[in-house]
């Protein structure tokens, strides 16, 4: 009760501080930057905070530990049973009995809708911008690695989830942090869970909502011409209003169509502008290996691309995070371990695919400049990023790269953008929503609170500029990771047990394919 | 040994003829017919959707279901069961050609009787129509009512 009292305050100072600043300011854009970056910068500092002696984000460390631990307990998982994840998604192994109910492959979708996105798009370009081809390399690592992370969270997701009285569930790292430690007898499972479930709501206004509405922002305003945020800002919170409060499920079903279509538009034509410099990828491949241990000329060197390509791997595919876990937990079966061999499907096609075509023609259509004579990449003025044709970076240095190819990609890049964006949003608002009422209980006031909020937060972040809103929403996401991956440490055990057991029904026949 | 009949309904008029089809087959065969009613719902395990309407899937598909049973299904066998048929219906989800064979072939079917839909045009022409689908793969005969 006291914990709902101070998070209520807390909104409520905050959006009178934020209300009263706009008021004052002379531009609203520059009232929300300032408000912003000041009121979020020692949340920022605190958790990439570098390890002593070093310039190395102890997050990502604690990420990549994970990571390797997971592997490792589960003797690598994302490589033994990808073949029978593949199966499950196509439903081999599906009772028809359970149709109608949610599918392994809509759970995984739907999870994919919340993850693929701008990570992809404009994080790969922001990875490779600062740190190099190399960065590839280590986002590729951080994408087969965090396969396992997914899986270990979306079992847990499934196992633990509420099932209510009227058929709907709620699932994800709160419920399984405070009732996986109960039932191993550890202490403390409640308090994480409820760290958890803050950090996510502030991860689904961060990485979830203001990134996005951010970068939608920029992309239209580099095909309209220069006009302020707060006014894609309205239109977006108005339109993710109709949808959440609303109840306009038609936008959202047109969404969710639309979605994989742009998906697969952008992929078949990064498949294309690949098979187009075919003679090239040979030498881009070169460039990730070499780049990826020598930096070639980066900020930062071997360190700066490794950091860049765990940072925007996690950021892309949420592994650890616990994001998806939440996305999962609404499958149809009685083995939550099939749910968790589902979801390692997510990173690789998030990252290892995606990511890495983005990549892969960001570096052959020669955005970057390199010094003939050294091999090496030029750095920007700043010294901060490597120097680009046109001086881009982020969404507009991908669509500079496609437009190299295909000049009238940008204008469908924006489209996706946005349509990306909005998928997102609409994902994370049922993210941060199912954190919200862990914390302050089901209920429509509750639930009306957190979507107004929600929505305001969309006004936010169209209007900040993209160096803040990219430090909070990376901040927030990793926040959610550090209380998830501590879960996932004490109750891998469980997981592992479950793991045994289904291989050796499989291996005995006992579980059998329907189809 | 009994002869079963599937009809496909679908709360239409189009199934309301199947069924009266239905009714005048299983007259002429006799008392040893059972006719097996079958609604189906459309539904793809590949289709796309939001986190909410995942969350929510269970109770819609209760919901659809106690519907379907209640309007279609339920008033379709009792009207059978009092003109003395031996009638039993079943709701499901999924491809309505697929599922209606997979009945068929479960129950030992002679055949399965379904309506002429009214959907033509450009939908039924891209896509195909539902009868047209199950005529060409179904395993059992299949008797079109127009």
């Amino acid at each position: 009760m006291r914990l709902k009292n101070t998070m209520y305050s807390m909104m409520v100072l905050f959006m009178g501080l934020f209300q009263a600043s706009i008021a004052k300011a002379e531009g609203i854009d520059a009232a929300v930057n300032a408000v912003f970056a000041s009121s979020t910068g020692w949340f920022v500092s605190l958790i990439f905070a570098p390890l002593p002696g070093t310039s190395f984000p102890w997050i990502v460390l604690w990420l990549v530990v994970g990571a390797t631990v997971f592997t490792l307990y589960f003797g690598f998982v994302q490589f033994r049973a990808i073949g029978h994840s593949i199966d499950l998604v196509k439903g081999e192994y599906s009772d028809p009995k359970d149709a109608g109910e949610v599918s392994h492959f809509q759970a995984l979708t739907t999870a994919l809708s919340g993850t693929v996105g701008l990570g992809n798009i404009a994080g790969v370009a922001v990875a490779i911008g600062i740190g190099g081809p190399g960065a590839t390399f280590w986002m590729i690592l951080a994408g087969l690695m965090g396969m396992a992370s997914k899986f270990v969270e979306c079992t847990l997701g499934v196992k633990y989830r509420n099932e209510y009285k009227d058929g709907s569930v709620s699932g994800g790292p709160m419920y399984y942090i405070s009732k996986g430690f109960e039932e191993r007898g550890l202490p403390g499972g409640k308090f994480l869970a409820a760290l958890f479930a803050v950090f996510c709501i502030f991860g689904a206004f961060g990485g979830g909502n203001m990134f996005q509405a951010n970068q939608a922002h920029a992309q239209l305003s580099s095909v309209i011409g220069d006009y302020p945020g707060w006014i894609t800002g309205i239109i977006f919170a108005v339109i993710v209003f109709l949808v959440i409060v609303g109840g306009i499920k038609s936008i959202a079903r047109v969404t969710e169509k639309i979605v994989p279509f742009m998906g697969v538009l952008y992929v078949g034509a990064g498949v294309v502008i690949l098979l187009m410099n075919i003679d090239q990828i040979g030498w881009a491949f070169g460039q990730i290996f070499e780049g990826a241990f020598t930096g070639l000329g980066v900020a930062g060197g071997m360190v700066g691309a490794l950091i860049q390509g765990f940072k925007r791997a996690a950021f892309s595919n949420e592994a650890g995070v616990g994001s998806a876990a939440i996305a999962h937990s609404a499958v149809k079966t009685n083995e939550p371990i099939t749910e968790g061999l589902v979801s390692l499907l997510e990173p690789f096609i998030d990252t290892v695919v995606i990511c890495t075509m983005t990549a892969l023609v960001i570096i052959i259509t020669g955005q970057l400049v390199s010094d003939p004579a050294t091999g090496l990449y030029v750095l920007n003025e700043a010294g901060t990023a490597i120097a680009t044709q046109d001086g881009s970076s982020g969404v507009a240095l991908t669509s500079a790269a496609f437009g190299s190819a295909f000049t009238w990609f940008p204008y469908i890049l924006v489209l996706a953008v946005v349509m990306f964006a909005f998928s997102t949003m609409l994902s994370w608002s049922y993210y941060g929503l199912k954190a919200w009422t862990y914390l302050f209980g089901e209920g429509k006031k509750a639930e009306m609170t957190f979507k107004v909020l929600f929505c305001l937060f969309v006004i936010v972040g169209a209007s900040a500029s993209l160096g803040p809103v990219i430090d909070f929403s990376d901040a927030m996401i990793f926040a959610m990771a550090v209380v998830n991956i501590i879960g996932l440490y004490f109750l891998m055990p469980i997981v592992k047990k479950e793991y045994i057991s289904y291989f050796a029904r499989l291996k005995s026949g006992e579980i059998k394919k329907f189809k | 040994m009994s002869t079963t009949l599937i009809v496909g309904i679908d709360g239409s008029e189009a199934g309301a003829r199947a069924l009266s089809y239905t009714k005048r087959l299983a007259t002429l065969i006799g008392s040893d017919c059972k006719i097996e009613v079958v609604y189906v719902i459309e539904w793809s395990p590949y289709s796309f959707q939001t986190p909410e309407e995942n969350a929510q899937r269970n109770k819609q598909r209760e919901k659809a279901i106690s519907i379907a049973n209640e309007r279609i299904v339920e008033p379709a066998i009792k009207s059978l069961q009092d003109e003395g048929f031996a009638a039993e219906g079943r709701v499901l989800h999924g491809k309505v050609a697929h599922l209606l064979n997979s009945v068929a072939v479960e129950t030992n079917a002679e055949q399965i009787v379904v309506a002429r839909s009214s959907a033509a045009g450009f939908t039924s022409r891209v896509f195909g129509s539902v009868t047209a689908n199950l005529v060409m793969s179904s395993t059992v005969p299949v008797t079109v009512v127009s």
